[in-house]
């Protein structure tokens, strides 16, 4: 007995050890267009270590949404500071840039936001967790959740980058290829004058778009001053609360889907909601829930192992021990997450429209690349 | 393809040149002019619409914040010019965009301390929103409409303005030969003050009447800057003609290369390949369009000093 207490105790003081001298490197998009989405993982992931009163130190860099500065920073983090965690990216086509690269260099990488295809499937890595969704989920959710709603031909369009084809791709296949067209608009375009004109002129009963940050804002401004009015569908991604504050009345009504909803009934979540608002001033969005899904997913794994022992580390990560705010989470066989996805509706709020929990779309949905993944 | 959408995508097409113009008069000014890059006109954009937003939050008038911008933007152009430009005039362009790139990170660094990240709220005032029925079947929003109203107004004030008055005299003379005007008694320093005023509060009220459709955000300028950039090449540098016919050029060009070509692909190609090949096209065409131009008339269109 009193071997096993020594034991637990070395355990103790080795697990805390491990938290002093790990170093986690954040690499997100703080200015430009779209650095909400950054702000909020970050103020996230920081909220949950500094309520754990974590010592890990976390170095954050902004890549101002450039797949090159991303890469050189990836480049950096690991060469010089020696991380042994990256996490933050927001953008698919940053991930694609960065990640492959550094987790074959035998680094964690933990992603709070983007979940290309690319790196679901074949190409899946042991090193490489993905903590938010693969970026197909939301919008296999609405695809399903609009076939059930009896829509019949909805125009879609989403950006010309990988998460917009993955949002297209995911869409269909549960919705069904019969469309009354699709559009793939530039990342980062905010007229979409051009792009009404042709939905307007099709014999579409409804519109899907997933156009994340500014593009979002953008359109359903310009939609609703079109005169245009076809029901709205989206990811949370076209309707976070940053989004919903810019546009304003416009999209009252607007269904959208989420892994989670900052009124999702559970404790932790209660909790997160709550200590955000007392610490940022503003309601999270998704984007924060998921920043501080991926701390404390790290915490709960450097308690049980350091990362300097990669096969301890990497199974800690995998049990995913950790109370997600967004309830039950579990990882897949290529360590993207088994979650439930919501279907939430824009309604009137506190000076601002804000996002009201309505209902579940699918339960327990894995992505559609697990089976490719050889892990 | 319907003769309703067609309209409705020209008028979209016009619509995007006209904001276009706003910002590349005032680029193609200064530059002809005075002989300077600047690079930060995308950040006085920015400024129009910022004030704009605030002004309007505040007083609930869209016309009041509307001017607000512009004249926001107009003295911010003066102070820059005073405080900064006219230490660069007699240097190298390289240290012009270097000094004026600089300002781009000073304004939106600026702008986000005193605003935050998120972007503002703005949006077009009542009185001009909703859509009208054209002639031909089309229905168009009344707010781009009036864009284009504006735009074009602003063009013909500023063709009266160089070509009548005794400014745009001194202006065009200050184009052809700095030198031998300032020897006739022209001030100079305050000819180049104006000059850039007026550029500036052109681009700030692009900014103010583009911010109420799209979003009012750090770093809304740039994407518009550079586009800005090519119409005053492609027009001709120096030269208000050429930048309204650059910018309307550029503006069709891009809305309908970005409608049509997928369209246009979609007749060989299945439908995925050809928005995807077509979305990438489209994206391009202004770049080549610009290309050829410059292959058959490299000085634009409409030289200044042809």
């Amino acid at each position: 007995m009193k071997k096993l207490m020594g034991a637990a105790t070395a355990a103790l003081i080795a697990a805390s050890a491990a938290q002093a001298d790990t170093k986690i490197g954040m690499i997100t998009t703080l200015s430009g267009g779209g650095s909400h989405l950054g702000t909020d993982v970050r103020d996230g992931f920081m909220l949950a270590m500094e309520q754990a009163g974590s010592d890990v130190e976390v170095i954050i860099r902004d890549d101002a949404r450039k797949p090159d500065v991303a890469k050189s920073l990836a480049d950096e983090l690991v060469q010089k500071d020696k991380v042994d965690i990256l996490t933050g990216i927001i953008w698919s086509n940053l991930a694609m840039a960065v990640v492959p690269g550094v987790t074959a260099g035998g680094t964690f990488y933990l992603s709070p936001n983007a979940g290309p295809s690319a790196l679901a499937g074949k190409n899946c890595h042991e090193n490489y967790f993905n903590v938010a969704w693969q970026n197909n989920n939301l919008h296999e959710a609405m695809g399903a959740y609009m076939k059930a709603e009896g829509i019949k031909k909805p125009f879609i369009l989403a950006p010309n980058y990988p998460a917009g084809t993955d949002a297209l791709t995911g869409f269909k296949s549960r919705f069904g290829d019969d469309v009354a067209g699709e559009i793939y608009t530039k990342l980062g375009q905010e007229d979409y004058a051009a792009e009404i004109s042709q939905i307007r002129a099709s014999d579409a009963d409804s519109i899907f778009f997933f156009l994340p940050a500014g593009m979002g804002i953008a359109f359903t401004k310009q939609y609703a001053a079109s005169g245009a009015e076809l029901p709205l569908y989206g990811p949370a991604f076209s309707f976070d609360e940053i989004i919903l504050g810019a546009v304003g009345d416009a999209a009252l009504g607007v269904k959208n889907s989420s892994q989670w909803a900052y009124d999702l009934d559970n404790p932790a979540n209660a909790a997160f909601v709550d200590s955000f608002r007392a610490k940022y001033d503003r309601t999270p969005t998704l984007y924060a829930s998921q920043g501080f899904d991926t701390a404390n997913l790290i915490l709960s794994a450097l308690g049980k192992a350091d990362p300097s022992d990669k096969d301890a580390f990497r199974a800690a990560l995998k049990e995913a021990d950790f109370d997600s705010v967004r309830g039950d989470f579990a990882f897949g066989n290529n360590n993207h997450p088994i979650q439930d996805i919501y279907i939430r509706e824009v309604v009137a709020g506190e000076g601002k429209p804000t996002n009201k929990l309505v209902g579940v779309a699918i339960e327990d949905l894995q992505d559609a690349y697990a089976a490719e993944c050889k892990l | 393809m319907t003769l309703p959408l067609f309209i409705e995508q020209l008028l979209n097409g016009v619509q995007l040149g006209v904001t276009l113009f706003l910002m590349a008069s005032g680029l193609t000014l200064v530059f002809g002019v005075m002989g300077l890059i600047n690079l930060a006109h995308g950040s006085l954009y920015m400024i129009g619409a910022f004030t704009c937003a605030t002004v309007t939050g505040s007083t609930g008038s869209f016309a009041l914040g509307l001017g607000a911008g512009v004249i926001a933007a107009a003295l911010a152009g003066a102070l820059i010019e005073w405080s900064v430009m006219r230490r660069l005039y007699a240097r190298d362009h390289l240290d012009q965009v270097l000094a004026t790139f600089a300002l781009i990170l000073i304004i939106s660094e600026g702008t986000r301390y005193l605003f935050g990240g998120a972007p503002l709220w703005l949006d077009v005032p009542d009185a001009l929103s909703g859509a009208v029925a054209l002639p031909g079947g089309a229905v168009y929003p009344l707010y781009r409409l009036a864009i284009i109203g504006v735009g074009l107004l602003v063009a013909l004030g500023l063709f009266l303005l160089i070509a009548r008055t005794r400014l745009g005299m001194q202006i065009r003379a200050g184009e052809s030969d700095r030198e031998m005007i300032a020897a006739l008694g022209v001030n100079i320093a305050s000819l180049y003050t104006i000059v850039f005023a007026l550029g500036a509060g052109l681009a700030g009220l692009a900014g103010a009447m583009v911010g109420a459709l799209q979003s009012v955000r750090v770093g809304m300028g740039e994407p518009v800057l550079i586009l800005a950039f090519v119409v005053i090449v492609i027009g001709g540098i120096g030269s208000i003609r050429g930048a309204l016919v650059g910018a309307v050029l550029v503006g069709v060009t891009d809305t309908l290369g970005r409608i049509f070509l997928p369209e246009l692909f979609g007749l060989v190609l299945p439908p995925s390949e050809a928005t995807t090949v077509g979305a990438s096209l489209g994206s391009m065409l202004i770049y080549l369009v610009m290309a050829v131009i410059l292959a058959i008339r490299p000085q634009g269109l409409f030289p200044a000093n042809a």
